[in-house]
């Protein structure tokens, strides 16, 4: 990028000395490190790259720094290992709450921490010692970041309106420019923005709109929003007009609305890879906890921009479905699960009903985890959803392991429960009632699976950046999850808002073995379905689901995303089913391009269905079900 | 003594620890950092490295003095020495470190004890060195002379 266009832009940096052909000169970087000589030394060195440094050795006063400068820092450096917080938790907390670029640093140049900086969000890790050449560099992390921003919102602007409303690109835009410079900025913006559109489609998901987060309550007035317009026919103006939220622009929205279409879309393509988001890792659908991720972490992750684009998917159903119940929130993507189930279409549905009834605010991505589903239904579900394994549904190819899991998870325990739990408790840790805990810790184990995101962490506090890391449910990955239960941004990868149905399936009863399928739960086995992943057996199971109505496609679960579908699309029963269109949030409507062939599904639901679930280890590692093994 | 004759025992000295692995490129690094409007960066630094030093290797001391060795607090020390050490490039300082690291993997309380001597021998010696180093600094800023940079 030639760092001359932008200096227009530059200019505008809040350093406010309208400097703006010094750039890179003048930027604002925190440094972070508990090690006084480290911490001196790059002190030095930025100030010799003509940077404007301020060191500080503890995180929670970087932290508190930030906060209080929101806009005064353009770029944050941190250690990893520090005896206050972790490293990548202030990374975290970063791209939640400021979205800066945040590079990272450590003496430890192994492999799996490098991930971890990656899955969180870092965009950047630098090796101690640190050269002076690293740092010389650092510049271009801001630019990048602001150049996707503005990339971003142009392509939202042309990309997903459908109204098609340019003009304010800009407008966003503004705080980085000042007044004098905006003309050049845009033009040199829009120039920008034209030739890159292309590229941008895979971005924009990721890329957040300049700060905003979308919370819980805000995604629940989109959703509802949405739901209301129907989905076929929200638009980003009317949407921003039910909405009715000061200080909201059509952008935000538009890029938003993006981002939930592509969530829907994975809940419905993901195929329930077992678990539908979370943890359903791609061969073992770990029911990880992923639920628990609330949409809410899934969004702010989003927004936050830390969810690379694949995650973004995941996350943003997660985000968007902040799973109200906590248990589907985990929206694993898990890309590779080929398995899961391909009830991602059940499940959307689900989850829609859910939402709906559940009445949590929340957006409960959770699909397939109809609230009102009785345990009856989810009992139906539940044995359906046994068959899982073998359903696995003709729709994806994938081997449904995860889809078993996910169905099994279903736990009787009321949504709402969950989804209150879920709306309060950021992340996974949802509700208790629904039994799993959706855990963020859970999740991350699946979630990370796919993208190779570590840390999939459902966090607490909605930071799922990373939708990709989503399910990798089979392994147990739980262990990589950070102690932490936050998400990191980085490791986005859960949805946990796929849980929705996990939740359904665990609404189901134990008699889900998926429950303890764990897929990644580091929560119990309960019946609670981690939320996510259980709905997808459940749902699959369940007979007289009318998958046609679903239209969640199961497809194959492209990747990451773990598909709750798979429970959705199932017939969970024809009760649920019906629950669930009737909820349907309207996403079902466009969303599920591919329905699987329900009757497919419903046969090999049917079929096997006790057997399938092979309850699965506490752990949910999915492993234990592997759908291959199940007996169909 | 006269500045030229300080500088060149300067010179060799410095040269002298880069080849017996004292220091490596990192205190190169720092040297270069050195300016009007820093003069006395390098003095400052490692002044600041021996503090925190001796603050982690008491730490150890009485960490692997405890009954219970919690061997996960010693890697986190040691972590952090590998950390500063390589930041100056004390390099022998820090391939210790390593080696420590590795024996802590292995919980062997006797091991990590002999790496903590280990350790602790080379930080003394390095300590020695660069003393003896910034010394003759001193010795050349206080004749009027500037310090060389170093080629290596």
């Amino acid at each position: 990028m030639d760092p001359m266009s932008i200096s227009t832009s530059s200019a505008s940096w809040k350093s406010g000395d309208g400097v703006s052909d010094q750039f890179p000169a003048g930027l604002r970087v925190l440094v972070v490190d508990d090690d006084p000589t480290c911490l001196r030394i790059l002190e030095k060195m930025l100030r010799n790259c003509l940077y404007e440094v301020t060191k500080c050795s503890r995180a929670e006063v970087a932290l508190k720094l930030l906060r209080d400068n929101k806009d005064g820092f353009d770029v944050v450096i941190s250690d990893v290992h520090m005896p206050d917080m972790d490293g990548f938790k202030l990374l975290e907390h970063i791209g939640l709450e400021m979205d800066l670029p945040v590079i990272m640093m450590s003496a430890d140049d192994s492999k799996n921490v490098v991930m971890k900086g990656v899955t969180h969000g870092a965009c950047d890790y630098l090796i101690k010692p640190v050269r002076m050449e690293a740092l010389k560099n650092i510049w271009q992390h801001v630019v990048r970041k602001k150049k996707h921003e503005w990339k971003d919102k142009d392509y939202e602007q042309s990309g997903s309106v459908e109204d098609g409303e340019r003009q304010q690109k800009p407008s966003e835009d503004v705080d980085y420019s000042s007044s004098a410079n905006e003309g050049n900025w845009k033009s040199s913006k829009k120039r920008k923005d034209e030739e890159d559109e292309g590229d941008e489609r895979d971005d924009t998901s990721t890329l957040k709109k300049p700060r905003v987060v979308w919370s819980v309550e805000l995604h629940q007035q989109f959703v509802t929003a949405v739901n209301q317009l129907g989905i076929d026919k929200a638009v980003p103006k009317k949407i921003l007009e039910l909405m009715n939220v000061p200080g909201l622009t059509r952008e935000n929205v538009a890029s938003h609305l993006q981002k939930y279409r592509l969530y829907l879309k994975r809940l419905s393509g993901q195929h329930h890879n077992g678990l539908g988001n979370s943890f359903m890792g791609p061969t073992d659908p770990t029911f990880g906890p992923m639920s628990s991720l609330n949409g809410l972490e899934l969004q702010a992750l989003t927004s936050t921009g830390q969810l690379p684009p694949q995650s973004l998917a995941t996350i943003q159903a997660a985000a968007l479905g902040r799973v109200a119940n906590n248990k589907s929130a985990v929206s694993v993507p898990l890309v590779d699960q080929r398995n899961i189930f391909s009830f991602e279409s059940p499940k959307i549905r689900f989850v829609e009903g859910q939402q709906q009834h559940n009445n949590n605010k929340q957006v409960n991505l959770l699909h397939g985890i109809p609230t009102n589903m009785d345990s009856k239904q989810l009992a139906a579900l539940h044995q359906s959803a046994q068959s899982f394994g073998n359903i696995n549904m003709p729709i994806h190819s994938q081997s449904t392991q995860s889809n078993s899991v996910m169905g099994q998870m279903v736990q009787p325990q009321s949504r709402a429960q969950i989804l209150n739990e879920i709306n309060g408790s950021h992340a996974l840790n949802i509700p208790s009632s629904v039994g799993q805990p959706v855990f963020s810790q859970a999740i991350p184990s699946a979630v990370l699976g796919r993208n190779g995101i570590d840390n999939v962490r459902v966090q607490t506090h909605a930071s799922v950046s990373q939708p990709s890391a989503l399910v990798d449910f089979s392994r147990s990955q739980r262990a990589e999850f950070p102690g932490n239960n936050t998400f990191s941004k980085g490791s986005g990868g859960f949805i946990p808002n796929y849980d929705v149905f996990s939740d359904l399936n665990q609404n189901r009863t134990d008699d889900w073995g998926l429950q303890s399928v764990g897929s990644a739960f580091d929560a119990p086995q309960h019946s609670n379905l981690q939320g996510r992943l259980d709905v997808a057996p459940s749902v699959l199971v369940q007979p007289g689901f009318s998958s046609d109505q679903r239209r969640g496609h199961v497809r194959t679960p492209s990747g990451n995303k773990v598909a709750f579908s798979a429970a959705d699309g199932l017939g969970n029963n024809t009760n649920l089913g019906q629950q669930i269109k009737a909820e349907d949030m309207g996403f079902q409507n466009g969303l599920f391009p591919d329905q699987f062939g329900q009757d497919d599904l419903m046969s090999a639901l049917l079929k096997p269905q006790q057997e399938g679930l092979v309850p699965v280890e506490s752990d949910f590692g999915f492993d234990g079900y592997h759908l291959d093994n199940l007996p169909v | 003594m006269e500045v030229d004759q300080l500088q060149r025992s300067f010179l060799e000295y410095t040269n002298s620890l880069f080849r017996e692995g004292f220091l490596d490129g990192q205190f190169g690094q720092l040297q270069l950092l050195q300016d009007e409007s820093n003069p006395e960066f390098v003095f400052e630094v490692v002044s600041l490295f021996f503090e925190d030093s001796e603050r982690i290797l008491n730490d150890l001391t009485l960490a692997l003095d405890q009954q219970n060795v919690d061997f996960k607090k010693i890697d986190a020390h040691v972590h952090q020495f590998k950390g500063s050490s390589s930041s100056i490039g004390a390099q022998r300082v820090r391939n210790a470190c390593i080696a420590f690291r590795n024996f802590c993997e292995g919980q062997n309380v006797e091991a990590c004890r002999r790496c903590l001597q280990q350790v602790k021998q080379e930080y003394l010696l390095v300590k020695t060195k660069l003393e003896a180093l910034l010394r003759l600094e001193q010795q050349i800023l206080a004749a009027g002379g500037v310090i060389p940079m170093l080629d290596s």
